[in-house]
Parts: structure tokens; sequence; C-alpha cells
């Protein structure tokens, strides 16, 4: 095991895996001279060149259809977004060209290609830099959706995803970026699709995924001052959803407390709620719980923006209304 | 004109453009008739424009369009009775009926498509002649797209990056002067497509494209242009449809007089003349092409109409590749016949020498 932080780990995926293959290659915003907005691809243009890690000027569309281009034809690049608020300009190039490539061309075509960077809460962004776009790219059938919340699962899912023959979504978090954790030494493969339970419990089921676990960790600590046994279960994948996981989780502890930063409506945790209620819900003891970013537009004031989004408490909170704990 | 075409190319050209302009006249019929649905936008009257193109270049030439795409397809030799199958949605067709008339693909003959969001397919096409420089192949992408995409954000953002990186690839706008009911110049600042070419350093050229030895010629010189240097060139093609937008365009926003004025430019009529006059090529043997390709067309529909609807099992394949699965190769599918299929080395094999930028450019300042 080695500690480094989530950015450290993203950043060996990258030089592994192009290490590994000459096809693989980097290409956004800052990625090269800059040395990566957030320091990502640090010290990647060194060492690969000009021609693998491409600065682009500040066209999103334009890059990230040049990278679906590219990975029509044999390459496989992988689209730094500086932000994804800044993929809403690109959005048909992801969804309507990568993302159906294999479809319209009956099956002729393949796209191995990832979509990488920040989403959610930067920190006093603002309304339009600080978005999750969770459900946005989740409800398209031909990509993939990563969304790692520790430095190991960053690495190797970045790698998994770079090896992927799909076009793959990978939402990290600037919040996220540094981060310390645990990373394996070595060959690192995250399986595209697996969620992990990330702490053991009976009482209740914590299901998350990318930040806001952990600030479930945090609740969980607490609420076992409390006695309540708490487990976390990380999706780190949206699509392919490992059902397997939650099924067995809701088994489990019968009841669940599902945690997103993005908006309710139609968020990705209502989606969670379909699938449990339609394929566990003789299991469940109660109705399940929703912690998700209040249904308003991200503002700069700190006050504000703190109080838009979970925290441990609102989580609790939640817990102990799923367990009929509720303090009067 | 001057051109120096040989017979045998000019025997090729006419059949092609014979072929496509019959095989429209029929998709139009059969989409009355109810075999076709949805979107079909013809591609009469600008066949010079993707035929002259296509055999001035290489057949290993990366190519990609928009949607009216059934002439592209047919000009790289894509099997008629396949691409009609998949305008009728049948399991022969090149998709398997997925995709229809919009979407077709021959990877086969390196024909990358026929995409339906205009200019979406601009970008690619820089992403596609990006991975030849990558690889130093001497391939060129040509890449097709209609007079209104030029409007789209995704064409400037394209002839920037494809300028600034020296991509080779060659930008063929067919200018038919409508994008759908509205004519070109009266939501464009500046009508002459070519001359934006200067705002990205690049080379711009405009030709006749009811002239398909003018745009034989053109783009042979472009193309060489384009492989040599290893950057990109904006060619505008001026050409004309004689249909609507779309089957479902009565195209009521265009003066009878206009499409009549058209009508003695044909580009089909104006090749037979001339091949006539300059007496390189004996009438009758026109005629016997001219005998052959309504014979493939007509096979073609009997191909389609004989040819199944896809199977529902295939509702759940073709969306994700699973580990391990192939490319499917469509004329190996619906036709068994053995086909040859475009591969690239792997990242284990390829050595990338290319520089993008100027190690000057690229490095960190010091001090």
């Amino acid at each position: 095991m080695a500690e480094m932080l989530y950015r450290e780990a993203l950043n060996q995926a990258l030089a592994e895996e192009m290490t590994r293959d000459a096809n693989v290659f980097l290409i956004g915003e800052e990625v090269g001279l800059y040395d990566g907005a957030f320091k990502v691809s640090q010290g990647l243009l060194a060492r690969f060149g000009s021609a693998r890690v491409v600065d682009t000027p500040i066209s999103e569309l334009g890059f990230c259809g040049l990278g679906v281009g590219a990975a029509m034809v044999g390459l496989r690049p992988v689209v730094e977004l500086m932000t994804w608020n800044f993929a809403l300009l690109a959005i048909d190039q992801i969804l309507n060209n990568a993302a159906k490539l294999r479809h319209m061309s009956g099956g002729q075509l393949r796209c191995p290609i990832v979509f990488r960077g920040p989403a959610g809460a930067g920190g006093r962004l603002s309304s339009q830099h600080s978005q999750e776009f969770d459900v946005v790219y989740s409800h398209f059938p031909g990509v993939k959706v990563v969304a790692p919340a520790t430095p190991s699962d960053a690495k190797g899912l970045l790698k998994s995803a770079i090896r992927d023959d799909n076009p793959v979504v990978m939402f990290e978090s600037e919040r996220l970026y540094a981060i310390k954790g645990d990373v394996p030494e070595g060959e690192l493969l995250v399986p595209i699709g697996k969620a992990e339970v990330k702490r053991e419990g009976n009482d209740v089921s914590i299901i998350t995924w990318s930040r806001m676990y952990y600030f479930c960790e945090q609740a969980a600590a607490e609420l076992e001052k409390q006695g309540i046994r708490a487990e976390i279960l990380d999706l780190r994948t949206l699509r392919p959803l490992d059902e397997e996981a939650i099924i067995a989780t809701v088994q489990k502890t019968n009841r669940v407390v599902v945690v997103e930063e993005g908006w309710p409506l139609g968020g990705f945790g209502a989606q969670l709620v379909d699938t449990i209620q339609s394929k566990a819900f003789d299991y469940l003891d109660g109705p399940v719980q929703r912690v998700t970013g209040l249904d308003v537009n991200m503002s700069y004031a700190a006050n504000l923006e703190n109080a838009i989004q979970p925290d441990a408490p609102r989580i609790i909170e939640a817990v102990k209304k799923v367990m009929y704990r509720e303090e009067a | 004109m001057g051109s120096t075409i040989a017979k045998e190319k000019l025997l090729t050209i006419y059949r092609k453009m014979v072929l496509i302009r019959r095989f429209e006249e029929r998709a139009g019929q059969q989409y009355g008739l109810g075999k076709i649905a949805g979107f079909c936008h013809l591609y009469i009257g600008q066949e010079a424009v993707v035929v002259g193109a296509v055999e001035a270049t290489r057949p290993d030439d990366f190519m990609l369009t928009g949607y009216r795409d059934h002439g592209h397809a047919l000009a790289r030799e894509a099997d008629p009775g396949m691409v009609m199958a998949e305008l009728f949605g049948r399991t022969g067709g090149y998709s398997k009926g997925k995709g229809g008339s919009m979407h077709m693909f021959d990877i086969e003959h390196y024909f990358y498509g026929g995409y339906g969001i205009v200019g979406g397919q601009i970008p690619l096409g820089a992403g596609m002649a990006f991975a030849s420089r990558y690889r130093n192949e001497d391939r060129i992408t040509l890449c097709f797209f209609g007079d209104a995409a030029a409007n789209q954000g995704s064409f400037h953002e394209t002839l920037n990056m494809a300028s600034k990186w020296k991509l080779p690839v060659l930008f063929i706008c067919e200018n038919n002067r409508y994008g759908m009911g509205t004519a070109f110049e009266r939501v464009s600042a500046e009508p002459d497509i070519y001359k934006r070419a200067v705002a990205y350093e690049m080379r711009g050229e405009v030709v006749d494209g009811m002239d398909v030895r003018a745009v034989y010629d053109m783009v042979k010189d472009c193309a060489a242009e384009v492989r040599s240097d290893k950057k990109p060139v904006l060619l505008e093609a001026r050409t004309y449809r004689y249909r609507g937008h779309s089957m479902a365009d009565p195209a009521t926003y265009r003066t009878k007089g206009e499409v009549e004025q058209q009508r003695h430019n044909d580009p089909i009529p104006k090749l037979r003349d001339q091949i006539l006059k300059e007496k390189s090529i004996p009438e009758e043997e026109l005629n016997r092409i001219d005998a052959e390709v309504k014979k493939i067309v007509d096979q073609a529909i009997q191909f389609a109409d004989q040819s199944p609807e896809p199977s529902l099992d295939e509702l759940w394949v073709d969306t994700i590749v699973e580990p391990g699965e192939p490319d499917v190769r469509p004329r190996e599918r619906v036709l068994g016949i053995k086909v040859d299929w475009p591969t690239f080395p792997s990242g284990q094999e390829l050595k990338v020498t290319w520089e993008l930028e100027p190690k000057a450019t690229a490095t960190k300042k010091t001090g």
C-alpha cells in the first residue's frame, strides 16, 4: 500500500496506461504545459510529448468530438473536461455521437473513449460551476458512468475505463483531488459495474457514491457512538448499476438511506429508490429516505453553499427517521 | 476545363453518378409506397460532388458525412441492395435496419457514416485525421457537410484545431444553397463559405459542384496538398438538390424558375454530352451502363423487399461492446462474403513520433 492523493492516483493511472498502450492519449484544456487545471496530468507532457498530451483551445464541443473521431479509428483518447459544467457545450458529441456509434453502425464501430473531470460543488463557485450530472449521463444507454470516492478506486476505475471498449464518463470532484488514501501497489483494475461495501453494519444501509461517501462515513462514525451500526455501500459505478449489491445490502439491514449531492427531482437516488422498491420491497421495514442537495441553484455565500449540500447531520437525521428513532 | 480524365475513370464516374441518381429516384418512389419511412434526404442533383471527390482520392481515405448519405455510401461501392435494405429497416441493411436513411456506415470501405445532427460529424473528421497523423499514416480524411453546417460552432472549432495542428483533412462543403427551407444567404453574413478558410489560415477553394470533371480536378489538387503537406483545406462545392430537403418537404420556398434553370445544369446529362461530344466513348456504351444500373437498382429493391425485419433480439445488442465481442462486418454477415477490414496497430506496436507542437512552445519557460 502507498498513501497518495486522489489526483496522484489518477496521474498514476494515466501514466501507467499511456506507458502500456501507445494508442492512449490525453486531450483537454490545460492538460499539458499548465500541468492540468487541478494537476491531475502533472508531468505527463514532459514524459509523453505534445501529440499524447494535447493542450486544446477552449472548444469543448470541438475537442470532445475530435476525441470521438480518433476513437472510431483505433486510438483510445482520454478527454479531460476542466469541469463537467463545460461539457454542456459538448454534450451532443458525448451523447449523440460517442454513445450511439455502436448502435447506428449496427455493430461496425466501437468508441473506446474516456471523458473525465470534476463535477459537483468545488467551493464558492456559484451556480454555473457547481453542478452534478450523475443522472444526465447515466440516463443514456451506450455510455458507462463511474464516480469513484477514494484514491484507490479512482486509479483502478480510470485504468479500467481506459481499457474499456465503450465510452466511459468519469465524475471526479475538485474537493476530492486532495483527499488522501491507501492505494495498493502494482496493477490495480477496479471492475466497472461493481459497488463496494465500504463499511459493514447491520442496522441500516447508506447508499452513496463519489464525494458524499465521506459525509456518510462521518455520519456512520457518529451513529456508532449511539449504538447504530450503518453499512455504507459505495456504488462507484452508476451505469451499469450493481443491482445485486444494492439488493444484498437491503436484505441485510432492511432500512435504506440514499445520499447524493445532486438535486432531488429525478435525481439518481430516485432511480435507486425505484430499484429497491421494485426488487426488494419485501425486505424493507420502512420507506427509503433520501438525502439530496436542496432544490435550488448553488449560491456563492459560504453559509448558503453549505446549507445546500448534504452533510453528516442531515444523513444522521435521515438514518434516525428510517429507523423510527426520531427525537421529538 | 481541360480535364484529362482517362476513359476508364470517366466511365466509372458516369456509372456511379447514374447509379446514385436511379437509386435515389427509386428510393423516393419506395418512400411514396410506404416502404421507407422517417427522414429520407435524397441526393438527386448533387451526385457530381461525392463521385468526383471519391474518384479523385484513395479508397482507404477515411470519409464521413451528414444525413444526406446514401450517395456517399454508393460512391464508396457499398452494396446497393444492402443500402436499400437499410432504408427499408430490414436485417439485410448495413446497420441491420437500426440506423435507417441518416445513418449509413460501410466501414469495410472506410465510410465512417452518416450523422443526423447538422455539423456534428465535423469534429469527428478532424479526430480521424488526428489519428492518421498520430500513427504517421499517409491517408487523409474526406469530411463532407452541407452549407448550413458552416454556421454551426462545430465547423469553426474544428477548422481552428485542424489548421493549428496540421491535420490531414479535406473539408468538403456541399453548398446546395438551402439549410432545410432557409436560403443560406438569408442567414449568413458571409455566404461565400470558402472565404471562411482565411480566418483559420487555411487554403479555401470553390468549385462548380454541378461539373464532375471540375470537382475531380479540384479535389485531386486539394487532396494532394492535404496528403503531402499534412494540413487541412476547405473546399466549397456549389451544387443544387432538385428535391426538397427531405421527403417531407415540398420545397415551396423555391421558385419553379429557379429549379427549372438548375435542371439545365444537371450534372449527369452534362457529363454525358461532354463524353459524346468528345467522342471518347460511344453512346452504346453509355446506354449499356444505363441499362445495367437500372437492373442493379431493381435488384436492390428486390433484395430489400425480401430481407426480413430484424429479430427482436437485436434490441439488446450493439449498444455496449461486451468484452471480446468482435465488430460486425456487414457483407460477411449478410452476404457471406469474406471481406478485408480496416486494421490499426496495437498500442504495443505503435511508436508515436509526431510532435504536435514544436518543443520550444510546449516546454516550460524557466527563470
